[in-house]
């Protein structure tokens, strides 16, 4: 039990957070809890603490749109705190989407798909920061905020609390890509939304630690890490995770068996680093 | 890198033409308060704060398949109408500014009197009080009885012996809440909104009602449009002031 709890442990407080948050929403709307209110766009805590994507905002802003002080407040909320303490959490921690393209991954493992595509990515990692210009040069053209209105994470988020009408079917579809077409497709190369985060979190606190002296260069947690890019110092060199591409999932933690890999406050990585 | 940039064309102009595509949708109706549709549009975040401040579930949030922009707040009156909540519960948890409070208040307070949500249209070929049948169905339910509808009294000359009670709604008092719509007897409502931009025309500003002292005064301050430019004065003054050179040379 104890191992099971070991090797799952940040994956089952994950999923306990990421439905934890929908099931605030959906009760919200379906029975007027008034814990958090509206949805990941945009949202009230307890009542008082507004809280906003900034990704959506920023859109909305260089549309053309004059928002409203509130909306400010939120994105000011939620920026500082992935930019101070989260990182890229979001993705892996609040996102619906994450269990989504989590499921075609391991199916993907289960499946070994991953082996007979192994040689072929057919996009690089670096196109979702290109989907992110693109958005805000569309954003500008059109005068609309242009990723809001066809992104499957809020087709998501809001069809659970809402209504799903038709929107399985983008879900659908990213998951057939995760599973068939691109390892880590969406999340790992498409999507806008994670780009942004990986620019905004690059100097947040929490990060995973790597300890060379204990690695036995099993390569668990490159299988299992969703960006494994984030990881090129595994066996070779005692470095914190800095990319800001990593989301703090910390699958590579739990499957490491050797106490290779915690998580680790940045400053004080520093401080041991200058006091050697 | 090349290829980049051409897969983010292509990439770009087709996302633009979607987006183009989502945008043009003028029939939609909106919570009270709501900016003008583009700039509403823009500004909408999406949060659903709105409907779940709705007490009587008429907003929704549009899903892939309503064929609205997706995700923005409407409303469809024939299913539900808009209850004119006195305390506007939608419009004041709006974060984004997308639903404007100061639109709804007068003298401080709020006011769902003075929301603009559209306007209802009577087609007169399907309402069959035009017909002389006798129904008031859209005039009983008006929240704004007397105002925004009213009943006009007609002869009808088909039988010599019995009137007509035709509902005429008018465009200053109505706030396109859509309980008309809603409570309209016919199959398909004969009575139904329209978004304002969609159901009114527009005069023009050179047309002025003369019998009327509040539009007649905007002939006040009205003046001629003098169309002398300073350039043909001086080519004139130029020219005498040139001699008779030139004039003798033929």
């Amino acid at each position: 039990m104890s191992k099971i709890w070991n090797s799952y442990r940040y994956l089952i407080l994950r999923r306990f957070v990421q439905i934890g948050i929908l099931v605030l929403f959906f009760g919200a709307n379906a029975w007027g809890w008034k814990i958090l209110e509206g949805n990941l766009s945009s949202s009230l805590f307890l009542g008082t603490i507004p809280m906003s994507d900034p990704y959506a905002v920023l859109q909305m802003v260089i549309a053309g749109a004059v928002v409203a002080s509130d909306l400010l407040i939120g994105v000011a909320v939620v920026t500082l705190f992935y930019f101070l303490i989260g990182g890229r959490a979001f993705c892996s921690w609040v996102c619906p989407i994450n269990m989504v393209t989590d499921s075609a991954n391991y199916l993907r493992r289960v499946f070994d798909i991953d082996r007979a595509q192994l040689e072929r990515q057919p996009i690089k990692r670096s196109a979702r920061y290109w989907v992110l210009a693109i958005s805000l040069i569309v954003s500008a053209f059109m005068g609309i905020a242009a990723f809001e209105f066809i992104s499957p994470i809020s087709m998501l988020h809001r069809g659970i609390v809402f209504g799903m009408g038709f929107g399985w079917a983008a879900i659908g579809l990213i998951f057939l890509f995760d599973l068939f077409v691109l390892k880590n497709g969406w999340c790992g190369h498409i999507c806008p939304l994670g780009g942004f985060y990986s620019l905004l979190g690059k100097f947040s606190f929490i990060r995973v630690h790597h300890l060379e002296e204990n690695c036995t260069l099993c390569m668990k947690c490159k299988v299992v890490c969703p960006e494994k890019q984030v990881l090129h110092m595994i066996g070779k060199e005692s470095l914190p995770v800095l990319s800001g591409e990593c989301t703090n999932c910390a699958r590579c933690i739990e499957v490491c068996d050797d106490d290779a890999l915690e998580f680790s406050i940045r400053d004080l990585i520093q401080n041991k680093k200058t006091g050697e | 890198m090349a290829k980049g940039v051409g897969y983010a064309a292509v990439g770009g102009f087709l996302w633009s033409a979607y987006l183009d595509e989502t945008k043009a949708s003028p029939l939609i109706l909106r919570p009270p308060a709501a900016i003008k549709e583009d700039d509403f549009l823009k500004t909408c975040i999406k949060c659903g704060l709105c409907v779940e401040a709705c007490p009587y579930d008429t907003l929704k949030l549009a899903q892939p398949g309503d064929h609205q922009p997706l995700g923005t707040p409407f409303f469809t009156p024939r299913s539900t109408p808009c209850y004119m909540c006195e305390d506007i519960p939608c419009v004041p948890v709006c974060p984004s500014g997308a639903l404007d409070e100061s639109s709804v208040t007068t003298n401080g307070h709020l006011d769902i009197n003075t929301a603009d949500m559209g306007l209802a249209i009577v087609d007169e070929n399907s309402c069959i009080a035009f017909w002389g049948i006798q129904c008031d169905a859209c005039y009983r339910a008006c929240p704004i009885l007397d105002k925004a509808i009213t009943i006009e009294y007609d002869k009808n000359a088909r039988t010599g012996k019995h009137a007509f009670l035709k509902p005429v709604v008018h465009a200053d008092a109505c706030t396109g809440c859509g309980m008309c719509e809603h409570a309209c007897v016919t199959e398909k409502p004969a009575i139904f909104i329209l978004p304002r931009e969609v159901a009114m025309g527009k005069a023009g500003s050179h047309y002025i009602k003369g019998w009327d002292k509040k539009d007649e005064a905007r002939l006040k301050d009205a003046h001629a449009i003098h169309t002398t430019t300073k350039v043909s004065r001086q080519k004139a003054v130029d020219k005498l002031n040139g001699g008779l050179e030139g004039l003798l040379d033929e």
